[in-house]
């Protein structure tokens, strides 16, 4: 005899719920997206109620809170900007590097054991890196270049570069690896050297992946806030001087919002302010990284 | 003539490939180095520190008598709250996407939704959360509101790493299911999932390990820094029993902790900020680790 | 016997292979192989699919040293320089400098057409200009490539047609003069018209260069070779002058293959 089937109405409408709760979460993600754009938004546009677009962009002072307020984002732009800078100038060359090394030289077993090892680096929590930035990194510093303040950009980017290394060297990796094993033994058997292959034909084939790795590289440092905050200080100095001590965007917003400012401040809705620009700059890097992704992984 | 150049030649670009190769292990000894450094440092200065009063006492006025206790209950607590939404969350969209979404417009603005948020610095999401869930919703700087902060945060690496698990799983095995006559949700529920479980628990121990040290986003929505108490306890011994007052309650975590007394210019609380930072570390490290033994376990075990 | 002394003292010896074996880790992949190749002639291998004429072709541009685990035992030894090229001692750079090898697929980089050809020229340290312009130009015409891309050298090699990308592949092998060229199937991934094309092409180029080819193709094998090795199971069956070897083979093993019955 066989068995009956459950009636078809119920499975059928048990089978059609259970897909529009799955969509449900799914759909999350667009909502959340939405959110954070309409909070950041409709928090930020009553700053400028009360100052002037001249005023944000023409001013070299940023000092909202004082009793003599400026607003000039510049300052902390430029501390972005130099924290970011030498983050890259540590990440993409070691990054790539590895990359090279783990995907051309290294053998599988010493890779499948190097490449996880270097993603614990951000496994790391980065108010630890903040730490080992401002009681480690910037003291040894100080030994050879007594001039250093104790708060400075310098050492801030250096070991937030050191944390995005496996963001380059992993990225990179993976973008190498996929290109066709076919390629490099064409060159070798031309009597080409790894480093040659590697350099004249993985490099460039793989160009557009290793692209969109550096391009998160930036958004990450441009993002990162603990390690900046700790180790940069939290004065905005209109500066590029590495050796001086600088506020970030991101540094700001904790500043902030360790105090207790009225949420109708102009201090407050100033956070709501950077972190506007904060999400449009990292939203151009991401969009530009994922462009030059896509245009690698349809072309292998 | 044409040998002698190809010799020489040779031999110059075989010197260039051994420096390449130095340069390159002697990178990765810097790193090593460095990621020595970092771990000596915590545990030269912060080792000695941690004992049964360290891990038991609340914050302190006084360096030496401080501990870590309410952080550890509030990172446990904001974490238990990650969990609950964000996995459940996370595998549904990675299932949904996989298994059920069409390829149509409002798929793909759910996955450039998903990339995009992947992006988005973690003190942004502190932002939206200060604005929407502390502002607008009254959650205040729960956490409540912490942990529902976090699994945003963590719910494109959950969803990320779900997806990929269930890829890696042929399509014969889909087949084979429904030719038996499964319905769809039965095929996924006795197939797909317990098949990619491996690579899904990977991805929540990773995206959780993200979460306890994530510092950021909770200061922005004013977690405090100084607790000297611990939230309400769940289990009541007045009927109903289970009470939910402990999710508005106030909070810190170990990472808001250790920022606090990194902060300060005393050298003694910096100690405190070690031994925190050595917890911290541990905790993040042995996750991490757990989730790449475990992906090599599931990579080992099953072979398509 | 006497024929084999009769290349040497001709000093017409391009490639001597003496008692060779290949061992891809445990796997005997290739066993006892004695193989003398002439100046200027075409070799073919053939064989059932397995047999080992592709891992003989690749071991004479020392291409299985890129993967671990694989060792060469014996010698082939490459005339007149007397340098045994499976040595250890011997840089596998070097074999491959004199030894260049086209493969199955075209595999052009994602470069410009010019760049291709040029690139052995470049990696061989030469930085003269005109002097590249000049080889590249020479090699294409001799794969009969440059009156199709003369006009557009400087865009992606990615755009020409299989057949085009293969003899562009020939041109970029050619261009650095090297002693011997080895194919591996070079026509298996493409059209009858551009299969033809090649075949004439390696029928032209066996004047300047030594040439051994690998093919599934019985046909082509007759088309295009002066000599022809048949293997099986990695050993060599029987190897003599083309005709020969399709018309009255001394192996029963060999007619049976020519004739159809097996692989």
């Amino acid at each position: 005899m066989l068995l009956r089937p459950k009636s078809r109405t119920i499975r059928n409408l048990k089978e059609f719920l259970i897909e529009k709760i799955l969509f449900t979460t799914a759909f999350l993600a667009v909502v959340i997206t939405v959110g954070i754009a309409l909070t950041l938004f409709t928090e930020a546009l009553p700053f400028f109620k009360s100052v002037t677009l001249k005023q944000f962009f023409g001013d070299k002072q940023w000092s909202p809170l004082f009793s003599d307020p400026h607003y000039g984002i510049w300052p902390l732009v430029t501390g972005t900007i130099v924290t970011t800078v030498i983050a890259l100038c540590i990440a993409v060359p070691i990054g790539t590097i590895m990359a090279i090394f783990l995907s051309e030289y290294a053998h599988p077993k010493v890779r499948e054991v190097i490449k996880p090892l270097l993603e614990l680096l951000a496994a790391i929590p980065t108010v630890v890196y903040g730490y080992f930035a401002l009681l480690f990194v910037t003291p040894l510093m100080q030994k050879f270049y007594p001039e250093l303040s104790g708060f400075n950009m310098l050492g801030a980017g250096v070991v937030m570069g050191v944390m995005i290394i496996p963001y380059v060297s992993s990225l990179s990796e993976d973008a190498m690896r996929a290109v066709p094993m076919a390629l490099r033994e064409g060159s070798l058997a031309i009597g080409a050297t790894k480093l040659q292959t590697s350099t004249q034909v993985v490099f460039p084939s793989a160009f557009s992946g290793i692209t969109s790795a550096y391009i998160l590289a930036i958004s990450r440092a441009i993002g990162e806030t603990m390690v900046v905050t700790i180790a940069a200080g939290m004065q905005p100095d209109f500066t590029l001087n590495p050796i001086r001590p600088a506020e970030t965007m991101t540094a700001y917003i904790v500043q902030v919002s360790m105090g207790d400012l009225p949420h109708d401040s102009i201090g407050y809705k100033s956070i709501f302010v950077v972190g506007a620009c904060l999400f449009l700059m990292t939203l151009f890097f991401n969009i530009l990284g994922q462009l030059a992704r896509k245009k690698f992984w349809k072309a292998y | 003539m044409m040998v002698n150049n190809q010799k020489a030649e040779i031999k110059k670009s075989k010197n260039k490939e051994f420096i390449f190769l130095s340069v390159s292990l002697i990178l990765l000894a810097v790193l090593a180095i460095t990621f020595s450094a970092l771990v000596y440092d915590l545990v030269s200065n912060g080792l000695s520190r941690i004992d049964k009063s360290f891990m038991t006492s609340f914050p302190s006025r006084f360096a030496e008598k401080a501990g870590i206790l309410s952080a550890c209950v509030g990172s446990l607590a904001v974490m238990g709250v990650t969990c609950l939404l964000a996995i459940p969350i996370g595998i549904g969209a990675g299932i949904y996407l996989e298994e059920y979404a069409p390829k149509n417009f409002i798929t793909t603005i759910i996955e450039v939704s998903i990339s995009n948020l992947a992006g988005v610095p973690s003190i942004v999401y502190g932002l939206m959360a200060l604005g929407l869930f502390v502002q607008k919703f009254g959650f205040g700087a729960s956490i409540l509101t912490a942990g529902l902060t976090l699994s945003i945060l963590v719910l494109p690496i959950i969803i990320v790493t779900t997806r990929e698990a269930i890829r890696t799983i042929p399509n014969t095995i889909r087949e084979a299911a429904l030719a038996l006559g499964t319905t769809k949700w039965q095929m996924i529920w006795d197939h797909t999932l317990p098949y990619s479980m491996g690579g899904i628990l990977t991805g929540i121990i990773i995206a959780l390990s993200r979460a306890i040290g994530e510092t950021a986003p909770l200061i922005t929505i004013g977690a405090l820094t100084f607790i000297a108490f611990l939230p309400a306890s769940p289990i009541t011994s007045t009927f109903p029993f289970i009470s939910f007052q402990w999710l508005k309650d106030p909070f810190t975590v170990l990472p808001i902790q250790m920022f606090n007394w990194v902060s300060r210019p005393q050298e003694e609380f910096h100690v405190n900020a070690a031994a925190t930072g050595l917890v911290l570390v541990i905790v993040t490290i042995s996750m991490n680790i757990v989730a790449l033994t475990l992906r090599s376990h599931f990579r080992k075990k099953i072979k398509w | 016997m006497e024929n084999e002394n009769a290349i040497v003292n001709n000093k017409e010896l391009r490639l001597e292979v003496k008692n060779f074996n290949f061992y891809y880790g445990q796997v005997h992949a290739l066993k006892n192989i004695d193989l003398l190749i002439e100046r200027n002639k075409a070799v073919a291998l053939i064989g059932p699919s397995g047999c080992g004429k592709s891992t003989l072709l690749r071991s004479m541009n020392r291409m299985h040293d890129l993967y671990p685990g694989n060792r060469y035992e014996g010698e082939m030894i490459l005339y007149p320089e007397k340098l045994n090229i499976v040595s250890p001692k011997v840089d596998p750079l070097e074999v491959r400098m004199k030894i260049s090898m086209v493969f199955q697929k075209p595999n052009p980089f994602p470069k410009t057409i010019f760049e291709n050809v040029a690139y052995g020229l470049k990696i061989r340290g030469i930085k003269d200009k005109d002097l590249i312009a000049q080889k590249v130009q020479k090699s294409l015409e001799n794969v009969g490539l440059w009156n199709e891309v003369k006009n557009r050298l400087n865009q992606s090699a990615l755009g020409l047609s299989g057949g085009q990308q293969q003899r562009l592949c020939i041109a970029r092998a050619l261009a650095t003069d090297p002693e011997i060229i080895v194919f591996d199937e070079p026509t298996s991934a493409l059209d009858p018209i551009a299969t033809a094309k090649i075949e004439e092409l390696v029928n032209v180029l066996k004047k300047e260069v030594t040439i051994v080819i690998v093919t599934h193709n019985m046909q082509q094998a007759a088309r295009v070779s002066d000599y022809t090795a048949f293997m099986y199971m990695g050993e060599l069956i029987e190897f003599g002058e083309t005709k020969n070897i399709f018309t009255r083979p001394s192996k029963k093993l060999t007619e049976e293959y020519i004739t159809g019955h097996f692989g």
